[in-house]
């Protein structure tokens, strides 16, 4: 049994101008101890995704699935009680800007206890113990004096380590981190990405990596699933998909990474256009006016995802094997 | 040319469209204004003579009450005057000592705070302090102070109230100034050669509108309810002059026999301040810069 | 941080000053002979003028005269009360609890009722209970708080009878005055009965006194945790599985209320003017009604004695405000 199995998630925002789809049927499969990324713009609707598996999505919007299966319950359907029980439990998230993720009032210590606190019952000597142990496990230095801290006090790859060690507090099997470096120094990205690896390996963790950045999947993950538009494009193991895309969004996201092989007074490759605004989708394919390769169908038809071998992709014309310039 | 299309909208109409949008706000307007036409056109509205004293009719009950008539439709006083006509009469009193109080307090203000935003230094020091040092004191009770010196008119009364409502416009005015004047249209306009006065009225003055216009309403209502407490406690307009605050106070006594000549004067005061403070209310909304998109 | 306490402390003094100055120019500014009008005596001869001249300094140039007064009153000494002969200082000591338990039973009313309210109308956001808060809220801060007491004299003392129209205590209890407060001294004198008519005339007067900082503090709380449960560690703390009750009573009303304590704070200026107009209708023996009936009766030490401490008490909170709220916030209490 997988551990996740999302089947046709979709969610709307009602607002002055109808019914809008941020999320629009898709699917998410993910097997103990797998990773996989969920990569697009902003606006692609991998954030919303991630909330919507959490349970975080409030009014306005509306969540509807077929399931949203997890250790074999439906997040979606199961009660409130139970819901809060699995959260930070056996499920939990990072988000993207750790400064604002803590509790200005509260210090990192008592922030870490609330967590144990809530889901294990342990006496609070061994919770501090614990914390500790957390705090170590994610290399931050002098933990047992941080557990005073506040976190205004802490910088952002501090506190990005701190959430980790929150959400990995009471040993989850799935770990959804929303874009946890974004907002953080690209030195320090690194280090967050190579300590969430390999916690995920050392304690069996699966986990879901949403990003919009391609370049920062190519080491940590197993498998890639591209958005667009609220739906997904592609899918495929991380290898297929870095050697051979076959959607032309994928391939275009792949060009735009700044890889150092620009000569002189090349200009680095962006894909033209902007990510359709919910209310004003293209008709055909969403993807087609930014597409080099759209042709009439493109533009009048809706492509399905097609699987075939554990790969999908969702085009006409998906490209065949390209090679590297 | 005009059009309704956002994008081409000039910040000034789109202020208006969020405002028009907010139910409250456009109700508040319209009562406002009502009491502006009852005010101006009193003498084509009243029913009576608000001093003609009907020697028939004394504390003649309300329409709706056993014993009211159409003819004295809100009832009358203890020596016969008709209500209805002496609370439109009242609007009259009210809404343009509100209004005066309100321009001076802000033209004062504004002053201040400007010499105290662009001088900075001792200038701004004083001017600061002796601002705090008004609202040390609570409102009603400097008022009080005031025209306990000045002695007990409505005139007295307004420059009281304009003296208490002077420092919220002042700090308003040189928080808005300082933030502003670092900014590059300030210094562009500088280097254009513009200078102190010239440099705010053109410059400053129309990019710092906003939180005046809504601190405006804010003080029209204080204004409104400060007057009527001085009215009521004799020191405001003085009797038989029909402003709301000195008409509860003349009724007082009759609370038991007649109470609608305590209670609809007060009503009269709570809708015109609902009103103004409606108004503020989406005043604020409509130009608060976050929320704009 | 202790820069910053000490600063805040030392900006308290030239506005002190300044008070003490405006009060200082207050008896010059009043219609009639100062010197008599602070003696309230008339129609004196000119060897008793002279005296009166002597004895208040009056003789001496401005400046001089001002450092006498301020010397007086750093030692205590604001004035006599012209009509009832009594130092100000101790009159007003001896009013000053009535209307210190008036105001503190009304703002404990208005932040027990307010906060909840505001927290209520956030969480039901656009629904109708919100809507009603909200309403409610407007009529409160837009109405005139000397109607308000009529009407709920009207309504509870005069038609329904259950509460009295005037005072502090029916004068058929006598109740040895310790603390001054009314409902502490009935305790102690283990007087029961009177303790519960302590309460029954404390209702009305509070509950208008309440009123406007209710409806404030409602408003207030409502969109600080407006702003407040949009934070991303509101959704950090949900997701880590916290119930709803916690997330927004310990997590959310704990950032709110930094604001909500400062206007709290503050409700003290209007929670005095409040007072004039409450005190005078319930008759009510505390230093509002005190003042007023000071102003109506021309005796103008009280009048400067008066302004003078409740402005110092005002700007003295006013401070501790600001201290409170440096305290509270761990931004800038660890930064200093």
């Amino acid at each position: 049994m997988a551990l996740l199995e999302v089947k046709d998630l979709k969610v709307s925002f009602t607002t002055n101008h109808g019914r809008l789809y941020a999320v629009d049927g898709i699917d998410v499969t993910l097997e103990a101890g797998e990773s996989l990324a969920i990569v697009g713009e902003s606006g692609s609707g991998k954030s919303v995704t991630s909330l919507s598996i959490m349970g975080l999505i409030e009014n306005p919007g509306e969540v509807q699935a077929e399931h949203i299966l997890f250790k074999g319950q439906d997040l979606a359907s199961v009660s409130a009680r139970k819901h809060r029980a699995i959260l930070g439990n056996e499920l939990s998230m990072i988000f993207q800007d750790p400064s604002s993720s803590l509790n200005p009032c509260f210090t990192i210590g008592a922030q870490i206890d609330e967590a144990l606190k809530k889901h294990t019952d342990t006496s609070r000597k061994a919770r501090r113990q614990r914390a500790i142990d957390l705090l170590k496990a994610v290399g931050i230095p002098d933990p047992e004096s941080r557990l005073a801290a506040w976190p205004h006090q802490l910088s952002g790859g501090m506190n990005q380590r701190v959430m980790i060690a929150i959400a990995i507090s009471c040993n989850p099997a799935l770990l959804i981190a929303d874009e946890p470096t974004t907002a953080l120094d690209v030195t320090i990205q690194a280090q967050i990405m190579s300590l969430l690896k390999e916690l995920g390996e050392s304690r069996d963790m699966a986990m879901i990596l949403i990003t919009h950045d391609l370049g920062v999947v190519a080491e940590t993950v197993d498998r890639v699933m591209v958005m667009y538009a609220g739906q997904v494009v592609e899918s495929a193991c991380k290898n297929d998909l870095l050697d051979h895309p076959q959607h032309p969004y994928t391939r275009a996201l792949m060009e735009s990474i700044p890889s150092g092989r620009l000569q002189g007074d090349q200009r680095l490759p962006v894909i033209p256009g902007r990510v359709p605004v919910l209310d004003m989708l293209p008709g055909g394919c969403r993807f087609h006016p930014r597409c080099k390769y759209a042709d009439d169908k493109c533009r009048q038809q809706r492509p399905e995802l097609v699987i075939d071998d554990n790969r999908s992709v969702r085009c006409f014309h998906p490209l065949g094997v390209i090679k590297h310039v | 040319m005009i059009t309704h299309d956002e994008n081409l909208m000039t910040p000034w109409q789109q202020n208006w469209q969020v405002l028009h949008s907010n139910v409250g706000a456009m109700l508040g307007l319209s009562v406002l204004l009502i009491l502006v036409i009852c005010a101006v056109f009193a003498p084509v509205i009243a029913p009576h003579d608000p001093a003609m004293q009907y020697s028939d009719a004394l504390l003649v009950p309300p329409i709706w009450m056993e014993g009211g008539t159409m003819r004295f439709f809100l009832g009358t006083d203890d020596i016969g005057r008709d209500l209805a006509s002496r609370l439109i009469y009242g609007a009259r009193f009210s809404m343009s000592i509100g209004l005066i109080i309100v321009i001076i307090a802000m033209i004062t203000g504004v002053l201040l705070g400007a010499m105290a935003g662009m001088r900075r230094g001792f200038v701004e020091a004083s001017i600061m302090r002796l601002m705090d040092i008004i609202l040390a004191l609570p409102s009603l009770l400097l008022a009080i102070v005031i025209v306990a010196i000045l002695g007990a008119s409505l005139i007295n009364a307004a420059i009281a109230v304009a003296i208490v409502l002077l420092p919220h416009f002042v700090r308003i005015t040189r928080a808005s100034v300082v933030a502003e004047s670092s900014r590059d249209y300030v210094l562009a306009a500088q280097l254009d050669g513009a200078r102190g006065p010239r440099l705010f009225a053109i410059t400053l003055l129309p990019n710092i509108a906003a939180p005046l216009i809504v601190q405006s309403t804010l003080a029209f209502s204080s204004a409104i309810l400060d007057i009527a407490a001085l009215g009521f406690l004799g020191l405001g307009a003085q009797p038989p002059t029909p402003e709301w605050g000195t008409l509860l106070s003349s009724s007082r006594e009759f609370i038991e026999r007649a109470p609608w000549t305590v209670t609809l004067p007060g009503v009269a005061i709570l809708i015109t301040v609902m009103a103004s403070n409606l108004l503020g209310d989406g005043l604020r909304d409509a130009l608060d810069p976050r929320l704009k998109r | 941080m202790l820069l910053y306490l000490l600063r805040r402390l030392l900006l308290l003094i030239p506005t002190f000053l300044g008070v003490v100055a405006l009060t200082f120019f207050l008896i010059r500014l009043a219609p009639g002979d100062p010197i008599l009008v602070l003696a309230g005596e008339r129609g004196v001869s000119p060897e008793r003028y002279a005296e009166l001249q002597a004895q208040f300094g009056f003789d001496q140039p401005l400046f001089m005269q001002f450092l006498h007064y301020l010397g007086q009153i750093l030692s205590g000494d604001l004035g006599v009360s012209v009509v009832s002969r009594i130092p100000v200082l101790e009159e007003f000591m001896s009013l000053f609890p009535a209307t210190l338990e008036l105001s503190l039973v009304a703002i404990t009313f208005a932040i027990l009722i307010g906060i909840p309210a505001g927290v209520l109308a956030a969480v039901k956001r656009n629904t109708v209970l919100d809507y009603s808060v909200m309403g409610a809220s407007l009529v409160g801060f837009s109405m005139p708080i000397f109607w308000w007491a009529l009407l709920l004299i009207l309504f509870f003392s005069i038609n329904l009878g259950w509460t009295p129209v005037a005072g502090r205590l029916g004068f058929l209890f006598d109740v040895e005055p310790v603390t001054g407060f009314m409902l502490i001294d009935t305790l102690l004198a283990d007087d029961f009965g009177a303790f519960l008519d302590a309460l029954h005339h404390l209702i009305l007067p509070s509950l208008v006194l309440a009123t406007i900082p209710l409806a404030v503090i409602a408003r207030m709380t409502r969109s600080a945790m407006l702003e407040v449960l949009r934070e991303n560690y509101i959704v950090a703390a949900r997701a880590k599985g916290l119930s709803p009750f916690t997330v927004i009573f310990k997590h959310a009303l704990r950032n709110a209320l930094i604001p909500v304590v400062t206007v709290i704070g503050l409700q003290v200026s209007i929670l005095m003017t409040g007072a004039i107009l409450t005190e005078t209708i319930f008759s009510w023996p505390g230093i509002g009604k005190w003042m007023l009936e000071s102003i109506y009766r021309r005796d103008y030490p009280v009048v400067q004695g008066g302004v003078l401490l409740i402005a110092t008490i005002v700007i003295f909170v006013n401070a501790m405000v600001d201290l409170l709220y440096a305290v509270i916030n761990p931004r800038i209490r660890k930064a200093g």
